[in-house]
């Protein structure tokens, strides 16, 4: 995608170069949570109902590993081609705060359960690659509900502990991004990712999937790296945009003004458009990391890492390679067709059942996704389903319906479901498509409409429209529409 | 027969042969720590009504199966109370937990319930398991039944205390650098640590993770290896539970010392090792030989920092342990409309001095800039003691030395901190190197009791018992009775 509005930020980065790297948190779709048998779907639970005396931190309790989070991390580090150590281990990070029923967060330290990975997207005409700094495992915090504004100025907050010790991992990247558009496109092609492997659900509102960005400015000459300003509070792709848009500007204009930039951690205020300076960096914590005495290490073997990358599907990018090979698809709809596991998966599955590729391709594009938007229900589950859309496909493609005919048919049955082929039958909607009916079609048109006639003879290529509307209407729209054209063509020329 | 001065074997026998019952067991044990407890303070509570539940339930299982009923049915024993117990107020002796309840049973304690035995009692210790005197409970000082001006030794003080005034016949304990060993020597009772990872820690408030371990008191070796193997294995609940098959330490409890080569490490005896101390330790030596064992001298120089890369690590791991009482959500909560007062005033009010201490020493040694010249140098020196074990072992079947260096002392006799931490330093780097140890006692030092402390390799806690069973079985210490015991039975 490329901008069109020239914005001051992107004014800004003509004097300064931006280095934004992400840091993004990602609950993993675990059965149970990280350290405990309570489950990890905590959202429809009502408040601390979800909870057991291990993550309600209570005294004596003691830490058991979600082994199933562990190969989820290692698939999602195997998927962002990170290098998985033999070794790895749980580490606390120590703070206060009520959400945080330990006083401590078991978390990874200096030995996290993958390191140097990478990802490629493209972002406009050129391909960005952003390393992969680590994919580490933790658990995820209580929530907090305060009756007043923030926690300084409420009058009373409760704690909800129901997402406490819920599986957490977390994605940092290398500082590779350089423009709010790198970090959109970085996080829509990281989120597509974890959703393509099964590990997250990728909903940015409800916090399932979280980013924080690091950014710095340094004049275009400058080797060395600006001060960096933390950003948090983003919960949607656009949030994250116009974020760092505004703290590219915010930034670009403290150092046109020749003062320098305070190391701090801001966060995004969505209605007033700006970021709003939350802790500076004599407040920042040390939080006293020190080796989880209650975990030992993990081993984790190589039979093990190779069991799950064997258990990857194949990803986004090579599928749409693929698409484009095996199907001769164009890029953009191999992309597309690719962008969910699920898509995907529909579009192989029609293939496979008959279908043509460019045929399958167009209509899941346009009118299926068309309504599996309309209705928020996806082809595999609707009424019809994939192998009725076969069906429906197939008698357009034998040309026993015309293209209205099949799209009405999928309109009607998307939700309800049904069978094309008796239904057309039923109805008599198979096509017109005998030459001596139609061509005394033809010649009914024309002498109904002898301007139209002579205007078409007379160079007038948009006066045949009006003669084949009348076919089309005479057989119910069920005639063979290019048939049609060409008798007219045919008649008209004599 | 009378619960007071009685073993687990000998009640065991009487509940079965019809001359007792659970509830009579129960009835005498609470009439006696009635008559003892205003002396000793061993007890925070009693639990009557639970144990009249486990003693009516110990009497089903008893009448309907008494031969394969286990040995631990309708016998009384008291918790330390670190020992969390569904629905029985556990506050670690410390104020901050005052008032909390757990909704669940740790293990060690469930298996002793499943076992049949009889819970009767929380006992005090020090706060959070922190101390060598049990003054440090928030609760108050426990007095020695020898001599109740003096104090039972800590952290585990009551639950030595009321085995040592004939309570109970057994009682579990933590020693996370002795909090078992010590008090059983001050108390002249049997005082038994596992080995790291052989009892489950789940239901332990814990105060230093990677060196606690939960352990039976009793009156003979017998009884605590009767304890010991019905807490005693892996647990899924706890990850540093080893999942290896616990041997069972009654098959080779009888087969003597002799051909054995027991080690003596000289460090154990000198720093200012008490001359009644070494002399009762001394002559076990000598019994020991007597049993057909060989002494052999060893050396591990380590010891003397064995003391300081504990005080950095214990309290490093209490630090971290004990951030969650923070008046959010049990406990104790002082009120202040502002998060940070609220927390600082429950957190003030709510720990003694000596908590306040390690936690401010922990929280030191995990600083940034800190953590390196302390808590990382601390793990290596934790790992050269642990190594200069395995050396010895190759060499030794087992360690045998005091328990602690001194017999016990008066009550606020040691008012500054190096000179309490100096009790456990011959019982602290066997907690740093995770091996199996037990006290058992040994004489008397100017009329008070003196512990025998033998150490096996990781794992071989089979081979402490056995070692420990042929030292008692030659020699009457065992026997002796405390003046409380004598004046209450």
């Amino acid at each position: 995608m490329t901008q069109t509005a020239e914005t001051p930020a992107i004014a800004a980065l003509e004097r300064y170069e931006a280095v934004i790297g992400l840091e993004v948190h990602a609950q993993l779709l675990t059965v149970s949570k990280m350290f405990c048998g309570c489950s990890a779907a905590y959202t429809d639970a009502a408040p601390n109902d979800n909870t057991c005396p291990v993550c309600l931190g209570l005294p004596g309790v003691l830490p058991v590993i979600n082994r199933q989070a562990i190969e989820y991390t290692v698939r999602t580090a195997l998927a962002l081609e990170c290098e998985i150590p033999e070794f790895t281990k749980f580490d606390r990070k120590n703070y206060f705060y009520p959400d945080l029923p330990k006083g401590y967060q078991i978390s990874q330290y200096d030995t996290p359960l993958s390191r140097n990975g990478r990802i490629e997207f493209p972002v406009g005409g050129e391909t960005v690659r952003c390393g992969i700094t680590r994919v580490h495992l933790e658990e995820d915090t209580g929530t907090m509900h305060h009756a007043g504004d923030v926690l300084q100025s409420a009058t009373q907050s409760f704690v909800d502990f129901n997402r406490s010790g819920v599986p957490l991992m977390e994605i940092v990247g290398e500082p590779d991004l350089r423009t709010a558009e790198h970090a959109r496109e970085y996080l829509v092609r990281l989120r597509q990712l974890l959703m393509y492997i099964g590990v997250n659900d990728g909903n940015l509102e409800k916090g399932s999937f979280r980013c924080d960005a690091n950014i710095s400015l340094r004049s275009r000459e400058a080797a060395e790296l600006g001060t960096k300003v933390e950003v948090k509070n983003m919960n949607s792709f656009r949030a994250v945009h116009r974020a760092l848009e505004s703290e590219i500007e915010r930034q670009a204009a403290v150092l046109d003004s020749g003062a320098v930039i305070q190391q701090e951690t801001r966060g995004w205020v969505e209605t007033r458009g700006r970021t709003v300076s939350q802790r500076s960096k004599e407040y920042a914590h040390d939080y006293r990391y020190f080796p989880e005495p209650d975990l030992p290490p993990l081993r984790l073997d190589s039979a093990f890492v190779e069991r799950v990358r064997a258990s990857l599907p194949e990803l986004p990018p090579a599928r749409a390679r693929r698409f484009v090979d095996q199907y001769g698809l164009n890029a953009y709809d191999a992309s597309v067709l690719t962008s969910t596991r699920e898509d995907a998966d529909t579009y192989e599955e029609l293939v496979r059942l008959g279908v043509a590729a460019k045929l399958a391709a167009n209509w899941l594009m346009g009118d299926v996704a068309a309504l599996a938007n309309e209705h928020r229900l996806g082809l595999r589950d609707s009424g019809l389903g994939i192998a009725g859309l076969s069906r429906l496909l197939g008698l357009l493609d034998s040309a026993r319906i015309n293209g209205p005919t099949a799209k009405e048919l999928l309109t009607e049955l998307y939700v309800r479901g049904g069978d094309p082929e008796a239904i057309v039958l039923e109805r008599g909607l198979g096509q017109v498509s005998d030459e001596t009916e139609l061509e005394a079609l033809v010649d009914a048109a024309i002498a109904a409409n002898p301007v139209a006639a002579t205007d078409f003879r007379g160079g007038k290529q948009q006066a045949l429209g009006q003669l084949m509307r009348h076919v089309k209407e005479a057989t119910g729209g069920r005639a063979d529409m290019p048939l049609v054209n060409r008798l007219l063509r045919e008649r008209l020329s004599r | 027969m009378s619960s007071t001065a009685s073993t687990i074997t000998a009640l065991a026998a009487s509940l079965r042969d019809g001359s007792s019952s659970p509830r009579e067991l129960l009835a005498q044990t609470l009439a006696h720590i009635d008559a003892t407890n205003t002396r000793t303070h061993a007890y925070l509570r009693t639990t009557r009504e639970l144990a009249e539940r486990q003693a009516d339930a110990a009497a089903r299982t008893l009448r309907a199966n008494p031969e394969s009923a286990p040995p631990m049915c309708g016998i009384p024993v008291a918790l330390k109370d670190v020992l969390c117990v569904d629905g029985v107020e556990t506050t670690a002796s410390s104020r901050v937990l005052g008032g909390f309840t757990p909704p669940y049973t740790g293990t060690a304690v469930q298996r002793l319930f499943d076992a049949g035995a009889v819970c009767v009692g929380k006992t005090n210790c020090d706060e959070f398991a922190m101390g060598s005197s049990n003054e440090n409970s928030a609760f108050g000082p426990v007095g020695n039944p020898w001599d109740v001006e003096r104090v039972p030794g800590g952290s585990s003080g009551g639950s030595a205390a009321s085995v040592a005034a004939g309570d109970v016949p057994c009682a579990l304990g933590s020693d996370t650098g002795g909090s078992i060993r010590q008090p059983a020597s001050l108390c002249g009772v049997v005082g038994f640590k596992p080995t790291y990872g052989r009892v489950s820690r789940y239901g332990l408030i814990a105060f230093a993770s990677s060196l606690d371990q939960i352990g039976p008191f009793a009156r003979s070796v017998e009884d605590a290896a009767i304890v010991y193997s019905t807490i005693a294995g892996h647990d899924p609940r706890d990850s540093t539970s080893d999942p290896r098959a616990v041997d069972d330490p009654l098959l080779r409890l009888r087969d003597g010392v002799a051909g054995m080569r027991l080690g003596v490490p000289k460090e154990y005896f000198g720093m200012g090792i008490d001359p009644g101390v070494r002399e009762a330790v001394e002559a076990a030596l000598r019994v020991l030989e007597g049993l057909g064992a060989t002494l052999h001298h060893v050396s591990l120089p380590s010891t003397e920092v064995g003391l300081s890369t504990y005080y950095i690590i214990a309290p490093a791991e209490c630090s971290s342990n004990l951030a969650r009482y923070d008046g959010v959500r049990f406990g104790l909560r002082v009120e202040h409309p502002a998060l940070i007062d609220m927390y600082l005033r429950t957190r003030d009010q709510g720990f003694g001095p000596e908590v306040k201490r390690r936690v401010m020493l922990g929280t030191y040694a995990l600083s940034s800039g800190y953590y390196d010249a302390y808590y990382r140098k601390a793990q290596k020196v934790r790992t050269l003691i642990a190594d200069e074990f395995t050396r010895v072992f190759a060499d030794v079947d087992a360690l045998v030395s005091p328990t602690s260096p001194t017999a016990a002392f008066p009550m606020g006799d040691r008012d500054d901190p190096i000179s309490m931490y100096m009790c456990d330093v011959v019982t602290l780097p066997v907690n740093l190197a995770g091996l199996p140890g037990i006290s058992v006692p040994c004489g008397f030092a100017g009329g008070l009791p003196v512990g025998l402390q033998v150490i096996a390799p990781r794992f071989e806690d089979s081979r402490v018992f056995r070692v420990a069973h042929a030292y008692e079985q030659a020699t009457e210490w065992h026997r002796a009775r405390s003046p409380l015991a004598e004046a209450a039975a």
